[in-house]
C-alpha cells in the first residue's frame, strides 16, 4: 500500500493514495472539475486545458487531470482565476467549433454545448474561427460521420482508437492551427481500417463524430401503408435503452421496449435473441464438426481455434488485420444478419407476406452492424437481408419524437414466431456471453448432461477482465461424440479490439492453443457497444452487465437448444444444423482486406 | 564603435587544445565535487528556462534508471538565435567534453545530439568530431557513446520533453509534468538535456574552476552568455559578453543610435522599450529580464523605422504555425491573438479588444501545457503594452 498524501481542496482536507491525480482528489469529496479531453476509459491526455486548478502560491495553474496530488497541497477550484481561465478556454473551444447547435444532431447531448452554457458563452467571445477553416465532412460511411468542423481536438477519439481499438484508423495530422484528427492519408473513413465500432463516436464529447442515422428512412417505411417493417431488437439494447429515456444504468426494459416499438408502428416485433438461440445452435455445432475433423479425421484444412463472427467490428478487424485467420472465424453468421436472412424467407412465408414489400430493421447497440447490413455477402433472401440498423440511441429520439412517455409504459411482448428466446441468447450481449451461452449447449449435446457449473453460470468466462480462459474436461461423452471423451476444451474471452489484437498475436506465434475465441471488438462485449447510450464508463458497463445476467436468471429457459421456436424451426425449416439451409441462409464467409 | 564599454570575453570560443587533459583530470573527480563545483559555480541553464545545471545532474544521477541519456539540445529554433550553431561548429568538442562528464555522473551509456534539421551541413564535420572523441573516451576508459540525431523543424521539438518524443518517432509534442525529464526523459528513463552553451560552460568550470565563473555576472546570473544580435545594428553578429549588463549599455553598444525597442529573447521573450532600456538588466535578476526564457540569447533590435505592429504579426504568424496544436490555449489562442490585432488594425474590432486579447494571453501563460504556449504572452503583451497606438494606427 503506497503512502498517503494530505491536502486540501476548497478548503476541505482530503487524503488520498499516492500518485491520485487532484482530479480524482477532488471527486472523492464531491468536487466535479469540468473535464473535456479527460475520459475514464482513456490514458490522460491533459490538453483540452478546461480542469485546470489553482494552487495556492502557484503563478501558474495545474491541469487537475494530469497532476498528481503532493503533499500540503492547498488547491482551489473555483477561485476567480479559475473561473476567468476556464471561461475563456470555453470560449476558444467555441471559437474552432461549428456552433451550430440547433441543427447538429448532438444538440443537446453535446459535452462542449453543456459547458458553454454553464459558463455562459455570450456573443462578446472571440472571433469565429470557422470562416477561416478548411475542413472536410466525411459522410462516406455506412457507420459514421466525422465533422472536423465540429471537433475541439481533444483526441479522446485517437486514444480511443489506438489504446482501446489498437486500430489507429484515427490520428493527429499537421501542427498549429491547421491541426486536426484524421485518418491514413486524410482517406475517409470507409476507406481505412476502421472497424466502425464506434466507439470513439461514444467518447466525442461534440458532434464530431456520430453514427450515420437512419431514423428518417424508417419512419418512411413505417408510414408506408404497402411495407411491412419487421423489427429485430439485440441482446444488449434492452438493458441500456433506458439510458437514453431518463433512467438509471441497468434498468432492464424489455417490455416497455416491446411496447413502445409497437406504439410507434412497426408490424412485427421480434428479438434477435431468437436467433441468437440460433446462431449458438449453428455455431456449436459448427465447432463440434470442426473438433471432429481436426481429432478424428486429420483433416488439415480445419482451423482450430474457431473464433466467433457475432461482432462485426471484430470481423473487418480480422479482415484487416490478420487477413491469414480468416478460415478460423466461423462462418455462421451474426445473429442480427441471419434474423435478416430468415425474416425474408421463413418468416415471410409464415405470415404470407411478400418478401419484396416488407422492410427489415435491427435495433443494436453498435454502430458496425450497419456496415454488416450494407455488406454484399449479406443478400441471401434474395433481398438486403436487413434494410436499416438503428442504433439505440436513435430508437431512444424515436421514442421521443413520437411522444411516448416511455417509464410509464406497459410491458409487453414480443410476437410469437422469432420472438421467442433463452438467457443464453441474452447475455450474448455481454463479453463471455456468446462463449457461455455455447459451453451449455455444444456441452449439454456432447455429454447428455449440464455443464457442470452451478446454476449454469459459467463464472470463469463472466466478468470485465480483459482476457480471460476457461477449460471444461469433457467426460462421459455420448457414443457419437466419443473422440472427445478426456478432452479439455480451451477457450478464450476476450473484448476490446486491442485484447483480441493480443489473443491473436498468442495464436500466431504458437503460444495459445484454445479450441474456441470468444472476441468482442467493444469493452464489455455490445453492452458496452458504439451505438449504445452516451456516456460509458467501467461502472456504466458493470451495472449494464449486472442487468443482463439478471434478465438471463429470470428466464425460464436458459439454453438456446431449449428453445422451443428454435425446435420449431429445425422441424419446420432448416431441417438440421449446417444443412442446406442453414448454409443458403446461415452461413457465409469473408475475404481479407488490406491494411492501407 | 568608440564607446565599447561592455566587457567582451572569450571563454566558450577560445579554441582551447586540452580536452584530453581536462577530461583526464574531470573524470577521476568524486562525483560530489564536480556536481559542487557547478553548483557553486552558479551555472544556469542557457536554453533559456534558467534550471540550475549542476542541480540537473544531481537529480538525474540519484533517481534510479536501468539506463540513462544525456542529451544535448542543438534543436535552435528561436528566431533571432543562432550561438549553438557557432558553438558546434568552432568548438564541440567543449560541448562533448560536458557531455562525457555529465554521463559519468548520472551513469550514462549513451547520448545524443538533437541537432536542428537546418543545421544538416554540420553533420559530417560532427561525425568525424565525434570519431576522434570517441577514440579519446576508450582510451580513458568511459563507455560513452554519441550519436547525432536531426530534427525535422518543427520549433516545438525544442522542448526537451517534445524533443524525446520526437526521438522515441513520435509526433513532437510536449508531454505532461510531472514527470520531470530527470525522472522519465527519453524511452521514459533519467535524462539529462543541456542546451549547446550550457555544456560548454561546464567545460570552462571543469578547467578553470567554479571561482572564475561565478565572478562574472551579477547575483543569481553569474558567468558569461552568448548573445545572438541581430535587427538594426551596424555590427550583428555573436557576442559573449558578462551576465548582468542592463540593455542601456547594450544598445549603446550595439545599436544604431536610433532603437526604439529590444526583443529580448527571441519570439517567446520580451520586448523592451526605449524608456525602460535602463531599467532592464540582461539576467535572471528582476521581472523583466529576456533570459529565463526559451532560448534566452537572442537580442532583436528595433529602430524607429519598425512598425511594431509588423513586428508583432511576424511572431504571432510563427507561433500560429509552430504550435504543436495539442493544448487550447496555444492552439487556438495563437489564432485568436494574431485574428484580434488584425481586426483591431483593420478596425472590425474596437481597441478595447485588445485588453481582451491581453486577458487571453495572461489565460495562456498560466494554462498552457508548455514553455511555447506560455511564453506567446510574453511578446505580445510587452509589445501591445507599450506600442498601444501602433497596434490600433
Amino acid at each position: 500500500m503506497s503512502e498517503k498524501i494530505n491536502l486540501r481542496i476548497d478548503n476541505i482536507a482530503v487524503s488520498v493514495t499516492e500518485g491520485t491525480t487532484i482530479l480524482d482528489a477532488a471527486k472523492k469529496i464531491n468536487i466535479r472539475i469540468p473535464t473535456l479531453c479527460y475520459h475514464e476509459d482513456l490514458c490522460v491526455a491533459g490538453n483540452c486545458r478546461v480542469c485546470m486548478v489553482e494552487q495556492v502560491g502557484s503563478d501558474r495553474l495545474l491541469p487537475s487531470c494530469a497532476m498528481p496530488v503532493a503533499e500540503g497541497m492547498e488547491i482551489l477550484t473555483n477561485s476567480l482565476k479559475v473561473r476567468n481561465a476556464r471561461k475563456k478556454i470555453i470560449e476558444l473551444l467555441v471559437s474552432e467549433h461549428r456552433a451550430e447547435c440547433t441543427t447538429c444532431y448532438k444538440n443537446g447531448k453535446c459535452e462542449l454545448q453543456e459547458l458553454s452554457s454553464e459558463y455562459i458563452v455570450g456573443e462578446d467571445g472571440f472571433i469565429d474561427l470557422i470562416p477561416f477553416k478548411d475542413y472536410t465532412i466525411d459522410l462516406f460511411s455506412p457507420s459514421i460521420i466525422k465533422d472536423d468542423s465540429k471537433c475541439i481536438r481533444c483526441q479522446r477519439c485517437i486514444r480511443t482508437c489506438a489504446e482501446l481499438q489498437s486500430v489507429s484508423a484515427l490520428t493527429v495530422s499537421h501542427k498549429g492551427d491547421q491541426m486536426k484528427v484524421t485518418s491514413f492519408f486524410e482517406k475517409p473513413m470507409y476507406e481505412v481500417v476502421c472497424t466502425n465500432c464506434g466507439q470513439c463516436v461514444n467518447r466525442c464529447p461534440t458532434g464530431a463524430l456520430t453514427e450515420r442515422t437512419y431514423i428518417d428512412h424508417v419512419w418512411a417505411a413505417i408510414n408506408d401503408d404497402r411495407k411491412h417493417v419487421v423489427v429485430q431488437t439485440a441482446p444488449a439494447v434492452r438493458i441500456a435503452l433506458g439510458e437514453a429515456l431518463g433512467m438509471p444504468p441497468g434498468e432492464i426494459v424489455t417490455g416497455k421496449m416491446v411496447a413502445a416499438l409497437r406504439r410507434l408502428g412497426f408490424d412485427s416485433v421480434l428479438d434477435t435473441n431468437f436467433t441468437a438461440d440460433l446462431t449458438i445452435i449453428e455455431e456449436g455445432n459448427e465447432l463440434l464438426q470442426r473438433l471432429k475433423k481436426v481429432l478424428v479425421d486429420k483433416d488439415e484444412s480445419v482451423k482450430l481455434p474457431m473464433t466467433t463472427s457475432c461482432s462485426p467490428g471484430w470481423v473487418k478487424f480480422i479482415e484487416h488485420v490478420f487477413p491469414e485467420f480468416l478460415e478460423h472465424v466461423s462462418t455462421a453468421k451474426s445473429p442480427q444478419q441471419m434474423f435478416g436472412a430468415l425474416a425474408k424467407t421463413f418468416y415471410a412465408e409464415r405470415i404470407d407476406a411478400d418478401p419484396a414489400e416488407m422492410v427489415s430493421v435491427s435495433v443494436m447497440p453498435c454502430t458496425a452492424k450497419k456496415f454488416e447490413a450494407d455488406r454484399p455477402e449479406m443478400r441471401s433472401s434474395g433481398y438486403k437481408d436487413v434494410d436499416y440498423v438503428l442504433t439505440t440511441r436513435e430508437l431512444a429520439l424515436m421514442i421521443k419524437q413520437a411522444g411516448i412517455d416511455f417509464t410509464s409504459l406497459p410491458d409487453d411482448d414480443y410476437d410469437s414466431i422469432m420472438g421467442v428466446s433463452s438467457g443464453a441468447a441474452v447475455i450474448f450481449g455481454a463479453t463471455g456471453g456468446v462463449m457461455e451461452a455455447a459451453l451449455r449447449t455444444a456441452y449439454e449435446v456432447v455429454t447428455g448432461r449440464e455443464v457442470p457449473f452451478e446454476n449454469l453460470n459459467i463464472e470463469p468466462v463472466r466478468g470485465m477482465d480483459n482476457v480471460r480462459e476457461a477449460t471444461i474436461k469433457i467426460e462421459n461423452p455420448l457414443p457419437d461424440w466419443a473422440f472427445l471423451d478426456g478432452v479439455e476444451l480451451k477457450t478464450c474471452v476476450a473484448h476490446g479490439l486491442s485484447n483480441a489484437k493480443k489473443v491473436m498475436e498468442a495464436v500466431r506465434a504458437g503460444a495459445a492453443d484454445y479450441h474456441f475465441i470468444e472476441i468482442m471488438a467493444c469493452p464489455g462485449g455490445c453492452l458496452g457497444g458504439g451505438g449504445q447510450p452516451i456516456p460509458t464508463s467501467p461502472e456504466i458497463r458493470e451495472k449494464r452487465s449486472e442487468a443482463i445476467y439478471l434478465e438471463d436468471e429470470l428466464k425460464v429457459i436458459r439454453k438456446s437448444h431449449e428453445n422451443p421456436e428454435i425446435v420449431m424451426i429445425y422441424e419446420k425449416f432448416l431441417k438440421e444444423p449446417l444443412g442446406h439451409k442453414s448454409h443458403e441462409l446461415l452461413h457465409t464467409h469473408y475475404k481479407g482486406r488490406s491494411r492501407y | 564603435m568608440s564607446k565599447k564599454n561592455l566587457k567582451r570575453l572569450d571563454l566558450i570560443f577560445k579554441n582551447e587544445f586540452d580536452t584530453e587533459a581536462i577530461l583526464a583530470k574531470t573524470l577521476v573527480r568524486s562525483h560530489d565535487e564536480i556536481i559542487n563545483d557547478l553548483i557553486s559555480s552558479g551555472l544556469k541553464g542557457r536554453g533559456g528556462a534558467g534550471f540550475p545545471t549542476g542541480l540537473k545532474w544531481k537529480l538525474t544521477a540519484d533517481n534510479p534508471g536501468d539506463e540513462k541519456y544525456v542529451i544535448c539540445n542543438a534543436d535552435e529554433g528561436e528566431p533571432g538565435t543562432f550561438k549553438d550553431r557557432e558553438i558546434l561548429s568552432s568548438v564541440p568538442h567543449k560541448v562533448l567534453a560536458g557531455m562525457a562528464v555529465c554521463a559519468k555522473i548520472i551513469g550514462a551509456k549513451k547520448g545524443f545530439i538533437y541537432l536542428r534539421g537546418e543545421y544538416k551541413f554540420l553533420v559530417p564535420e560532427l561525425n568525424k568530431i565525434l570519431d576522434e572523441f570517441h577514440a579519446l573516451l576508450d582510451k580513458l576508459d568511459l563507455a560513452f557513446r554519441v550519436a547525432i540525431f536531426l530534427g525535422s523543424g518543427a520549433y516545438i521539438c525544442g522542448e526537451e520533453s517534445a524533443l524525446f518524443e520526437s526521438m522515441e518517432g513520435k509526433r513532437g509534442e510536449p508531454r505532461n509534468k510531472p514527470p520531470f525529464p530527470a525522472q522519465k526523459g527519453y524511452k521514459n528513463m533519467p535524462t539529462v538535456i543541456n542546451n549547446v552553451e550550457t555544456l560548454a560552460h561546464t567545460y570552462s568550470i571543469f578547467k578553470y574552476g567554479p571561482e572564475k565563473f561565478r565572478d562574472l555576472g551579477v547575483k543569481d546570473s553569474r558567468g558569461s552568455k552568448v548573445f545572438s544580435v541581430s535587427g538594426d545594428t551596424p555590427i550583428p553578429g555573436i557576442y559573449e559578453l558578462e551576465f548582468g549588463m542592463t540593455l542601456q549599455k547594450f544598445v549603446d553598444d550595439f545599436g544604431d543610435g536610433d532603437a526604439k525597442a529590444v526583443q529580448v529573447g527571441g519570439a517567446s521573450g520580451f520586448c523592451v522599450p526605449r524608456k525602460k532600456f535602463s531599467k532592464t538588466v540582461i539576467g535572471y535578476q528582476g521581472k523583466l529580464t529576456g533570459v529565463s526564457l526559451p532560448t534566452g540569447g537572442s537580442m532583436m533590435i528595433f529602430n524607429s523605422s519598425r512598425s511594431m505592429y509588423n513586428v508583432l504579426h511576424n511572431y504571432l504568424d510563427f507561433f500560429v504555425e509552430e504550435s504543436c496544436g495539442q493544448c487550447t490555449p496555444c492552439r487556438v489562442g495563437t489564432q485568436q491573438l494574431l485574428l484580434g490585432v488584425e481586426a483591431v488594425k483593420k478596425g472590425e474590432k474596437p481597441s478595447s479588444y485588445l485588453d481582451k486579447l491581453l486577458d487571453l494571453a495572461e489565460t495562456m501563460r498560466i494554462t498552457a501545457k508548455c514553455g511555447l504556449g506560455q511564453s506567446v504572452a510574453n511578446s505580445f503583451s510587452s509589445i501591445v503594452e507599450n506600442f498601444r497606438e501602433e497596434m490600433i494606427y
